[in-house]
């Protein structure tokens, strides 16, 4: 009786310290990286919701203007590159930020596949690649939410109101929270809100990165004698990486 | 204290990194392939699939590959994806039906031609 109880034992998980074959750790951010895909899902339903039940414009693309009537074209808002004011290179500046936190990502896979072969100098290495990458999405950000905030050249009348107060045919630049030039009031809450809630993952990433950096670079890992705590960040660091592609797409492609 | 031991680096096995700069590169092509239907293809709901398909596809590999979980137990592969895929079968009916439903209901139509409301900074 006893042997047949141990021969089913091997077969299913027992109580022991890994369920799943995965570490309690890593197991649990698993299970906050779901749950964190679960409020983006809610952002970007949010986000197509208003989107799709507000006015298209269905005219030329070639003589498309904002106006707050209607939803803008993405690629006639994102159009701007530092140092190139006036000329229209649409979304080469996104595409730039996609390329960057893409890299980011792939230097932190070195850095875990260097941590499962206890190379400490392999980790430091990627490691402080993926900090910079990070922190140059984040510059990135900062300049377009600029950008966008101060807005182009030419103003956009709409009635907004301000203070409580209706005003007719204000000259917009820019946007803020209340009313913007690109499209409706919605469209820049919803570009402030996303892109900000995922600005601000990818800074908590960066953060935990340099935690890791340096418990890394002083030999804790060697110490312990595995190098879970990268993998650990690593999931968290590509999710960031998933939650931008799809930001991407919904925000400046369609 | 915990004492250092003798840490035995492990040689790089050039194979694994290869696969990891490829699947980067697979990355980069599908993104390219994305601004190629931005600037050739007119908005519509084709092309918004098209963009949506290849946005699941970089998706899988981050996922599958970079993330690690194609190749963790079928367990963990199941309790993640199944509630995601929960998830995207409710963005498609908000936003799709709901979004479009909405809409119609409160008498909203769309724009034909750009608004002329606009003026030159100074």
């Amino acid at each position: 009786m006893a042997t047949t109880a141990t021969m089913s034992k091997a077969k299913l998980w027992g109580g022991g310290v890994e369920p799943l074959k995965a570490s309690y750790g890593k197991l649990m951010m698993w299970f906050f990286l779901l749950s964190d895909a679960f409020t983006f899902s809610g952002l970007l339903i949010t986000y197509a919701f208003l989107r799709w039940s507000a006015p298209a414009y269905n005219g030329a693309p070639e003589a498309f203007t904002f106006s707050t009537e209607y939803w803008p074209i993405p690629e006639k808002v994102y159009e701007a590159f530092p140092g190139f004011h006036g000329v229209e290179l649409p979304l080469v500046f996104v595409g730039l930020m996609t390329f960057i936190l893409i890299l980011s990502s792939v230097t932190m896979v070195l850095a875990v596949e260097a941590g499962h072969r206890m190379d400490k100098k392999g980790v430091v290495k990627w490691m402080l690649w993926t900090i910079i990458g990070g922190f140059a999405f984040l510059s990135c950000q900062a300049w377009e939410w600029s950008h966008f905030i101060h807005g182009t050249d030419t103003a956009t009348i709409g009635d907004v109101l301000i203070n409580g107060i209706w005003v007719n045919d204000y000259e917009i630049f820019g946007a803020n929270l209340s009313f913007n030039q690109y499209g409706p009031p919605a469209f820049a809450a919803l570009f402030f809100f996303i892109t900000g809630f995922h600005g601000f993952h990818v800074f908590s990433g960066v953060v935990l990165n340099i935690i890791i950096f340096f418990n890394a670079a002083n030999g804790l890992y060697d110490k312990r004698g595995h190098y879970e705590m990268v993998e650990k960040v690593g999931l968290y660091w590509h999710f960031v990486d998933l939650v931008w592609v799809f930001v991407f797409t919904f925000f400046y492609l369609i | 204290m915990e004492t250092a031991t003798n840490v035995i680096v492990q040689p790089v096995d050039k194979d694994k990194i290869k696969g990891i700069w490829k699947i980067a590169l697979y990355m980069a092509l599908i993104t390219a392939v994305e601004y190629v239907f931005a600037f050739t293809m007119d908005a519509g709901t084709l092309r918004s699939t098209i963009f949506v398909g290849l946005t699941i596809w970089k998706a899988f590999f981050i996922v599958s590959e970079f993330m690690h979980l194609g190749h963790e137990v079928k367990g963990l592969i199941y309790s993640i994806i199944l509630p995601m895929m929960f998830i995207i079968w409710l963005i498609v009916a908000l936003v799709n039906m709901e979004g479009a439903a909405i809409k119609d209901a409160r008498g909203i139509v769309d724009v034909e031609g750009p608004a002329v409301e606009q003026v030159n900074e100074d």
